[in-house]
Protein backbone atom coordinates (compact mmCIF):
# COMPACT_ATOMS: atom_id res chain seq x y z
CA UNK A 1 0.00 0.00 0.00
CA UNK A 2 1.22 3.55 -1.08
CA UNK A 3 1.88 5.64 1.76
CA UNK A 4 1.38 9.31 1.86
CA UNK A 5 4.91 11.02 2.32
CA UNK A 6 5.19 13.08 5.81
CA UNK A 7 5.57 17.00 5.07
CA UNK A 8 8.94 17.13 6.33
CA UNK A 9 10.63 14.27 4.15
CA UNK A 10 9.17 16.36 1.12
CA UNK A 11 12.50 18.48 -0.78
CA UNK A 12 11.25 21.77 -2.45
CA UNK A 13 13.31 23.63 -5.20
CA UNK A 14 13.26 27.09 -5.46
CA UNK A 15 12.06 28.29 -9.61
CA UNK A 16 13.64 31.83 -10.51
CA UNK A 17 11.23 33.75 -12.38
CA UNK A 18 13.57 37.39 -12.13
CA UNK A 19 16.57 38.09 -10.83
CA UNK A 20 16.62 40.92 -7.99
CA UNK A 21 18.80 42.25 -5.07
CA UNK A 22 17.63 43.23 -1.46
CA UNK A 23 18.48 46.95 -0.21
CA UNK A 24 20.45 46.50 3.45
CA UNK A 25 18.61 49.89 4.51
CA UNK A 26 15.59 48.10 5.51
CA UNK A 27 15.09 44.89 7.20
CA UNK A 28 17.24 42.50 8.40
CA UNK A 29 18.40 38.65 7.77
CA UNK A 30 16.26 36.74 10.64
CA UNK A 31 19.45 35.60 12.47
CA UNK A 32 20.44 39.11 12.09
CA UNK A 33 17.69 41.65 14.21
CA UNK A 34 18.08 43.49 17.05
CA UNK A 35 18.39 41.56 20.12
CA UNK A 36 14.68 42.92 21.24
CA UNK A 37 13.45 42.33 17.76
CA UNK A 38 14.68 39.27 17.63
CA UNK A 39 12.83 37.81 21.15
CA UNK A 40 9.78 39.80 19.50
CA UNK A 41 10.03 37.46 16.74
CA UNK A 42 11.54 34.36 18.49
CA UNK A 43 10.40 31.12 18.85
CA UNK A 44 11.52 28.57 21.52
CA UNK A 45 11.42 24.75 21.02
CA UNK A 46 10.75 23.41 24.59
CA UNK A 47 10.85 20.23 25.68
CA UNK A 48 7.77 20.03 28.14
CA UNK A 49 7.99 18.03 31.46
CA UNK A 50 5.01 16.40 32.82
CA UNK A 51 3.18 17.79 34.79
CA UNK A 52 2.10 21.41 34.06
CA UNK A 53 0.24 22.62 30.90
CA UNK A 54 0.80 23.71 28.01
CA UNK A 55 -0.47 26.84 28.84
CA UNK A 56 1.28 26.68 32.44
CA UNK A 57 4.40 26.27 30.54
CA UNK A 58 3.50 29.10 28.23
CA UNK A 59 3.26 31.49 31.29
CA UNK A 60 6.36 30.47 32.71
CA UNK A 61 8.24 31.37 29.76
CA UNK A 62 6.28 34.54 29.49
CA UNK A 63 7.55 35.95 33.45
CA UNK A 64 11.07 34.72 33.00
CA UNK A 65 11.09 36.63 29.31
CA UNK A 66 9.65 39.69 31.00
CA UNK A 67 7.52 39.02 27.85
CA UNK A 68 3.32 40.69 27.43
CA UNK A 69 2.22 37.80 25.30
CA UNK A 70 3.41 34.54 24.79
CA UNK A 71 1.90 31.58 22.82
CA UNK A 72 2.07 27.61 22.05
CA UNK A 73 1.52 25.92 19.33
CA UNK A 74 -0.82 23.14 19.87
CA UNK A 75 -1.43 22.16 23.45
CA UNK A 76 0.25 18.76 24.55
CA UNK A 77 -2.61 17.37 27.04
CA UNK A 78 -4.67 15.15 25.05
CA UNK B 1 2.56 14.36 28.58
CA UNK B 2 6.21 15.19 27.62
CA UNK B 3 8.30 16.78 24.78
CA UNK B 4 8.16 19.35 21.44
CA UNK B 5 6.10 21.74 22.68
CA UNK B 6 7.31 25.22 20.41
CA UNK B 7 6.44 28.16 22.22
CA UNK B 8 5.73 31.64 20.15
CA UNK B 9 7.13 34.96 21.69
CA UNK B 10 5.04 37.94 21.14
CA UNK B 11 4.80 38.91 16.98
CA UNK B 12 5.79 34.78 16.24
CA UNK B 13 2.28 34.08 18.16
CA UNK B 14 0.55 35.14 14.67
CA UNK B 15 1.92 31.59 13.15
CA UNK B 16 0.45 29.67 15.92
CA UNK B 17 -2.11 28.44 14.04
CA UNK B 18 0.49 26.98 11.68
CA UNK B 19 2.24 25.35 14.10
CA UNK B 20 -0.95 23.94 15.51
CA UNK B 21 -2.35 22.43 12.59
CA UNK B 22 1.28 21.16 10.97
CA UNK B 23 1.74 17.17 11.23
CA UNK B 24 3.41 15.50 14.09
CA UNK B 25 5.48 12.60 15.47
CA UNK B 26 4.43 10.55 18.58
CA UNK B 27 5.95 7.84 20.65
CA UNK B 28 3.21 6.23 22.95
CA UNK B 29 3.13 3.63 25.12
CA UNK B 30 -0.37 1.89 24.93
CA UNK B 31 -1.85 -0.32 27.39
CA UNK B 32 -3.88 -3.11 25.96
CA UNK B 33 -6.66 -4.77 28.72
CA UNK B 34 -5.86 -8.25 27.12
CA UNK B 35 -2.85 -11.03 26.12
CA UNK B 36 -2.52 -10.59 22.81
CA UNK B 37 0.17 -11.58 20.19
CA UNK B 38 2.63 -9.77 19.26
CA UNK B 39 2.40 -10.54 15.14
CA UNK B 40 -1.38 -9.58 15.69
CA UNK B 41 -0.48 -6.19 17.36
CA UNK B 42 1.57 -5.33 14.73
CA UNK B 43 -0.94 -6.51 12.01
CA UNK B 44 -3.63 -4.21 13.90
CA UNK B 45 -1.43 -1.50 13.90
CA UNK B 46 -0.82 -1.40 10.59
CA UNK B 47 -4.52 -0.97 9.54
CA UNK B 48 -4.66 2.67 10.81
CA UNK B 49 -1.62 4.27 8.78
CA UNK B 50 -2.89 5.98 6.17
CA UNK B 51 -6.47 7.67 6.53
CA UNK B 52 -8.05 7.01 9.17
CA UNK B 53 -11.82 8.69 10.62
CA UNK B 54 -11.63 10.27 14.09
CA UNK B 55 -14.43 11.98 16.02
CA UNK B 56 -12.63 14.24 18.68
CA UNK B 57 -12.96 12.95 22.04
CA UNK B 58 -15.76 14.22 24.95
CA UNK B 59 -13.00 16.42 26.63
CA UNK B 60 -11.62 18.38 23.50
CA UNK B 61 -11.36 21.56 21.92
CA UNK B 62 -12.91 21.83 18.92
CA UNK B 63 -16.32 20.43 17.31
CA UNK B 64 -17.27 16.75 18.09
CA UNK B 65 -17.58 15.49 14.00
CA UNK B 66 -16.21 13.19 12.47
CA UNK B 67 -12.98 13.95 10.79
CA UNK B 68 -10.37 12.45 8.33
CA UNK B 69 -6.81 12.47 9.32
CA UNK B 70 -3.86 11.06 7.59
CA UNK B 71 -1.18 8.65 9.58
CA UNK B 72 1.70 8.87 7.68
CA UNK B 73 3.48 5.79 9.68
CA UNK B 74 2.71 3.68 12.50
CA UNK B 75 6.30 1.75 13.81
CA UNK B 76 6.12 -0.69 16.12
CA UNK B 77 9.24 -0.60 18.19
CA UNK B 78 8.64 -2.95 21.30
CA UNK B 79 5.80 -4.96 23.22
CA UNK B 80 6.27 -5.89 26.90
CA UNK B 81 3.70 -8.33 28.25
CA UNK B 82 0.69 -5.85 27.73
CA UNK B 83 2.54 -2.54 26.94
CA UNK B 84 3.49 -1.42 23.24
CA UNK B 85 5.70 1.08 22.28
CA UNK B 86 5.21 2.45 19.06
CA UNK B 87 5.91 5.58 16.82
CA UNK B 88 3.78 7.76 14.63
CA UNK B 89 3.65 10.18 12.48
CA UNK B 90 0.40 11.95 11.53
CA UNK B 91 -1.36 14.97 10.50
CA UNK B 92 -2.22 17.86 12.86
CA UNK B 93 -5.24 17.15 15.47
CA UNK B 94 -4.87 13.67 15.39
CA UNK B 95 -5.93 12.13 18.37
CA UNK B 96 -3.56 9.84 19.45
CA UNK B 97 -5.61 8.82 23.04
CA UNK B 98 -8.67 7.96 20.02
CA UNK B 99 -5.90 5.99 17.89
CA UNK B 100 -4.85 3.88 21.30
CA UNK B 101 -8.29 3.09 22.01
CA UNK B 102 -9.39 2.25 18.15
CA UNK B 103 -6.43 0.08 17.86
CA UNK B 104 -8.18 -1.84 21.31
CA UNK B 105 -11.20 -2.43 19.64
CA UNK B 106 -10.12 -3.98 16.60
CA UNK B 107 -7.57 -6.11 18.64
CA UNK B 108 -10.59 -7.68 19.94
CA UNK B 109 -9.67 -6.72 23.77
CA UNK B 110 -9.88 -2.93 24.32
CA UNK B 111 -6.77 -0.94 24.95
CA UNK B 112 -5.88 2.89 26.25
CA UNK B 113 -3.17 5.28 25.74
CA UNK B 114 -0.82 5.20 29.13
CA UNK B 115 2.11 7.61 28.04
CA UNK B 116 2.91 10.23 25.17
CA UNK B 117 6.02 12.12 24.28
CA UNK B 118 5.92 14.17 20.99
CA UNK B 119 8.97 13.71 19.33
CA UNK B 120 8.09 16.04 16.76
CA UNK B 121 5.84 19.64 15.99
CA UNK B 122 6.10 20.65 12.46
CA UNK B 123 9.82 21.70 11.83
CA UNK B 124 10.65 21.25 15.08
CA UNK B 125 12.27 18.12 16.28
CA UNK B 126 13.43 16.85 20.11
CA UNK B 127 16.98 16.10 18.46
CA UNK B 128 19.40 18.90 17.58
CA UNK B 129 20.68 22.30 19.83
CA UNK B 130 17.80 24.12 19.94
CA UNK B 131 15.68 21.67 21.66
CA UNK B 132 15.55 23.42 25.26
CA UNK B 133 13.70 22.63 28.92
CA UNK B 134 12.54 25.68 30.86
CA UNK B 135 15.68 25.72 33.33
CA UNK B 136 17.64 25.88 30.19
CA UNK B 137 15.61 28.80 29.15
CA UNK B 138 16.20 30.25 32.46
CA UNK B 139 19.91 29.61 32.48
CA UNK B 140 20.42 31.29 29.54
CA UNK B 141 17.97 33.82 29.70
CA UNK B 142 19.95 35.38 32.83
CA UNK B 143 23.54 34.69 30.92
CA UNK B 144 22.35 36.83 28.04
CA UNK B 145 21.33 39.61 30.34
CA UNK B 146 25.09 39.22 32.34
CA UNK B 147 26.25 39.99 28.52
CA UNK B 148 23.93 40.46 25.62
CA UNK B 149 25.59 38.51 23.25
CA UNK B 150 23.66 37.41 20.41
CA UNK B 151 25.18 34.03 20.37
CA UNK B 152 23.82 33.14 23.36
CA UNK B 153 19.91 34.17 22.94
CA UNK B 154 20.51 32.04 19.54
CA UNK B 155 20.90 28.95 22.10
CA UNK B 156 17.80 29.08 22.89
CA UNK B 157 15.69 31.55 20.72
CA UNK B 158 15.21 31.36 17.02
CA UNK B 159 13.24 33.04 14.22
CA UNK B 160 9.98 32.26 13.40
CA UNK B 161 10.89 32.33 10.12
CA UNK B 162 11.98 28.09 11.03
CA UNK B 163 8.21 27.96 11.99
CA UNK B 164 7.48 28.10 8.69
CA UNK B 165 10.29 25.94 6.76
CA UNK B 166 7.89 23.11 6.26
CA UNK B 167 5.84 25.90 3.83
CA UNK B 168 6.36 26.74 0.62
CA UNK B 169 7.96 29.88 -0.39
CA UNK B 170 7.73 32.83 -2.72
CA UNK B 171 10.23 35.52 -2.73
CA UNK B 172 9.68 38.69 -3.62
CA UNK B 173 11.42 42.42 -4.35
CA UNK B 174 12.03 44.58 -1.94
CA UNK B 175 9.59 47.07 -3.78
CA UNK B 176 6.60 44.91 -3.38
CA UNK B 177 7.31 44.06 -0.07
CA UNK B 178 5.51 47.17 1.68
CA UNK B 179 2.16 47.11 -0.06
CA UNK B 180 2.13 43.26 1.28
CA UNK B 181 2.51 44.81 4.54
CA UNK B 182 -0.48 47.61 3.94
CA UNK B 183 -3.23 44.44 2.76
CA UNK B 184 -2.52 44.31 -0.85
CA UNK B 185 -1.97 40.92 -2.35
CA UNK B 186 0.68 40.06 -3.76
CA UNK B 187 0.81 40.67 -8.09
CA UNK B 188 2.91 38.82 -10.38
CA UNK B 189 5.31 41.51 -10.82
CA UNK B 190 6.72 41.82 -7.34
CA UNK B 191 7.78 38.07 -7.37
CA UNK B 192 11.29 36.82 -8.33
CA UNK B 193 11.00 33.02 -7.17
CA UNK B 194 8.89 30.26 -5.89
CA UNK B 195 8.96 27.15 -4.83
CA UNK B 196 8.14 24.00 -6.55
CA UNK B 197 4.82 22.14 -5.53
CA UNK B 198 2.30 24.60 -4.77
CA UNK B 199 -0.86 24.32 -5.94
CA UNK B 200 -4.10 26.70 -6.12
CA UNK B 201 -5.06 26.99 -2.36
CA UNK B 202 -1.87 26.44 -0.80
CA UNK B 203 -0.48 28.36 2.07
CA UNK B 204 2.49 30.02 1.26
CA UNK B 205 5.46 32.22 2.98
CA UNK B 206 6.37 35.55 1.55
CA UNK B 207 9.58 35.95 2.02
CA UNK B 208 11.93 38.76 1.54
CA UNK B 209 15.30 38.23 -0.40
CA UNK B 210 16.81 38.15 3.05
CA UNK B 211 14.93 35.53 4.22
CA UNK B 212 12.14 37.45 6.55
CA UNK B 213 8.67 36.68 6.36
CA UNK B 214 6.74 39.46 5.35
CA UNK B 215 3.00 37.26 5.29
CA UNK B 216 1.04 34.02 5.42
CA UNK B 217 -0.65 33.82 2.28
CA UNK B 218 -2.71 31.26 -0.08
CA UNK B 219 -1.62 30.60 -3.84
CA UNK B 220 -4.27 31.43 -6.26
CA UNK B 221 -2.59 29.84 -8.70
CA UNK B 222 0.00 26.59 -8.95
CA UNK B 223 4.07 27.38 -9.37
CA UNK B 224 4.37 26.62 -12.93
CA UNK B 225 1.26 29.90 -14.28
CA UNK B 226 3.11 31.87 -11.34
CA UNK B 227 6.05 31.59 -12.41
CA UNK B 228 4.50 32.27 -16.52
CA UNK B 229 2.37 35.35 -16.07
CA UNK B 230 3.17 38.90 -15.92
CA UNK B 231 0.26 40.64 -14.30
CA UNK B 232 -2.71 39.69 -11.91
CA UNK B 233 -2.98 38.05 -8.09
CA UNK B 234 -1.08 35.13 -7.59
CA UNK B 235 -1.54 34.89 -3.91
CA UNK B 236 -4.36 36.59 -1.28
CA UNK B 237 -2.91 37.35 1.78
CA UNK B 238 -4.11 35.56 5.47
CA UNK B 239 -1.64 37.15 8.15
CA UNK B 240 1.02 40.06 7.73
CA UNK B 241 3.82 39.43 10.28
CA UNK B 242 5.76 42.00 9.29
CA UNK B 243 5.21 46.22 10.24
CA UNK B 244 3.79 48.81 7.88
CA UNK B 245 7.36 50.98 6.65
CA UNK B 246 9.66 48.20 7.26
CA UNK B 247 10.96 48.38 3.47
CA UNK B 248 10.03 51.78 1.62
CA UNK B 249 6.56 52.71 0.01
CA UNK B 250 7.03 52.79 -3.62
CA UNK B 251 3.41 52.42 -4.99
CA UNK B 252 1.78 55.41 -6.08
CA UNK B 253 -1.36 56.59 -4.30
CA UNK B 254 -4.67 57.77 -5.38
Amino acid sequence: MPRTIPPWKIKRKLLVKAEGTTDPKYGHKPNERPAEEYIRYGIINLDKTSGPSSHEVAAWVKRILGLTQVGHGGTLEV
Amino acid sequence: MTGVLPITLEESRKISQVLLHSSKEYVCVMKLHGDIEESKVKEVLGQFEDAIYQRPPLRSSVKRQLRIRRIYYIDFLEMKGRNVLFKVGCEGGTYIRKLCYDVGEIAGCGAHMQELRRTRSGPFVEEGKDFVTLHGVYFWFDKWKEDKKRGILQKFIQPMENGLALIPKIYVRDSAVDAVCHGANLTAPGVLSIENGVVKGSMVAIQTLKGETVALASATLPTMEVLEVDHGTVAVLKRVLMPRSTYPKVWKSG
